[in-house]
């Protein structure tokens, strides 16, 4: 299960803003993940649960923005929503395509008490 | 959870040792260094501590659905109010970078020793440690080969390897899934591939988790059998598309199966048209050139 191990970078990047902004818990963290990431949101946030006890994290709240896939096709240039990589140009019917978007995994922000 | 491995619990057992250690090298803090809790309880009384919202009651998530403006420059390096909500810290940080930054140290290293590092990734049983052993054999020679095995449990495939006449150090990720670069940094250190050398990274028998993780590796190379469903490369299409090449293997069965390799090839190629091929069967050595060609033309 990589996500344990995506989880526990979650925490150490949550532990390394919060220390830069002296706060000492975080009352929500923002996710980018894309749909092509190869990241199950419910073993992610199963191994955030775990990951995060006795962490700045404990007891955030976990939102998860959903990057849609958007690929280019090689062969007609269209830009399409991708549902999967394997997913024919919804133009031409080509399988020739280039994601361009739909791969993030990235921390976006915390919201922290004031 | 990981349906390839089962594994469900953080795990700091990583060892990595030579077949005439007896003394594994024991990780102290590698990538799992956080004083995180560990397991027991936590089956029990972990599913409400957060509530995982979803984000479309979100004031600030953008325009999904154009492919435009995904830079996020509008709230680098400062915070802003968001009023009763608290404040919020701009992040913006790549989950993955430590993993791929380290990634890059191993490939600028590579590159200075012009050491070919492949990272062979496979479900379990598709013969990537045979292909290893035929591999050796038959290019000992000509092009020095050193190999990092992967693998939750046990040295048997560094014993393998070693009886095939190459250097060798196994990692044993304890109940991790993949390999990560640390892991394959601290295996260099103890393995010093010479220069000119080609690096083989057996990766853990998996076509799931390892696909996240880039090892510094020059190419990745995924192996599949014909013993599979052909439908493996849309099953599973992270692992092909980040791979260059696919092994298709063991050949020498095709008559006895209903294996289809052309709907096989036209699968993957769905899912990753720059994939090149080479089919063999390690067992009879049939199609074996063209992988041993290959790697030639890449040194």
């Amino acid at each position: 299960m990589h996500e344990l191990s995506i989880a526990e970078q979650i925490v150490d990047i949550a532990r390394e803003y919060s220390e830069r902004e002296n706060v000492t818990s975080v009352r929500e963290i923002e996710l980018e993940i894309g749909t092509l990431s190869g990241i199950e949101i419910d073993a992610l946030t199963f191994a955030l649960d775990v990951v995060t006890k006795q962490t700045v994290l404990e007891g955030a709240t976990v939102t998860i923005i959903d990057v849609p896939a958007m690929a280019r096709c090689e062969a007609c240039g269209a830009e399409f929503l991708l549902e999967d990589y394997f997913a024919p140009c919804t133009e031409c019917g080509e399988f020739r395509n280039t994601p361009i978007r739909g791969q993030e995994l990235r921390v976006k922000s915390l919201i922290v008490n004031e | 959870m990981c349906d390839t491995c089962g594994c469900t619990q953080p795990d700091d057992a990583v060892t990595i040792r030579k077949p005439s250690d007896e003394n594994a090298e024991h990780a102290h803090d590698h990538h799992h260094a956080h004083d995180h809790v560990h397991a027991h309880d936590h089956a029990h009384d972990h599913h409400h501590a957060h509530d995982h919202s979803h984000p479309h009651d979100h004031g600030h998530s953008h325009d999904h659905g154009h492919s435009h403006d995904h830079g996020h420059s509008h709230d680098h390096g400062h915070s802003h109010d968001h009023g009763h909500e608290g404040r919020s810290i701009a992040v913006e940080t790549d989950i993955l970078r430590k993993n791929n930054l380290m990634a890059e140290r191993n490939r600028g290293y590579f590159e200075a020793k012009n050491i070919l590092a492949l990272n062979l990734v496979s479900s379990p049983g598709s013969g990537k440690t045979t292909l290893l052993e035929r591999t050796i054999c038959e290019l000992r020679e000509r092009i020095p080969i050193a190999v990092i095995e992967g693998d939750q449990q046990t040295m048997n495939d560094a014993n393998r390897i070693r009886e095939a006449g190459a250097p060798v150090v196994q990692v044993n990720t304890g109940n991790g899934c993949h390999l990560d670069s640390e892991m394959v940094n601290r295996a260099v250190r103890e393995l010093q591939p010479a220069e000119n050398s080609v690096l083989m990274i057996e990766n853990v028998g998996n076509l799931v988790c390892p696909s996240l993780f880039d090892l510094g590796e020059s190419q990745r190379v995924v192996i599949m059998s014909v013993t599979e469903g052909e439908d493996k490369p849309i099953k599973y299409p992270n692992m092909f598309r980040t791979s260059q090449v696919c092994i298709i293997n063991k050949t020498d069965l095709l008559p006895h199966l209903d294996f289809d390799l052309e709907k096989a090839k036209e699968y993957a190629l769905q899912v990753n048209h720059h994939l090149r091929f080479i089919e063999l069967s390690v067992k009879t050595g049939e199609g074996f050139d063209a992988w041993t060609s290959w790697l030639t033309e890449q040194r």
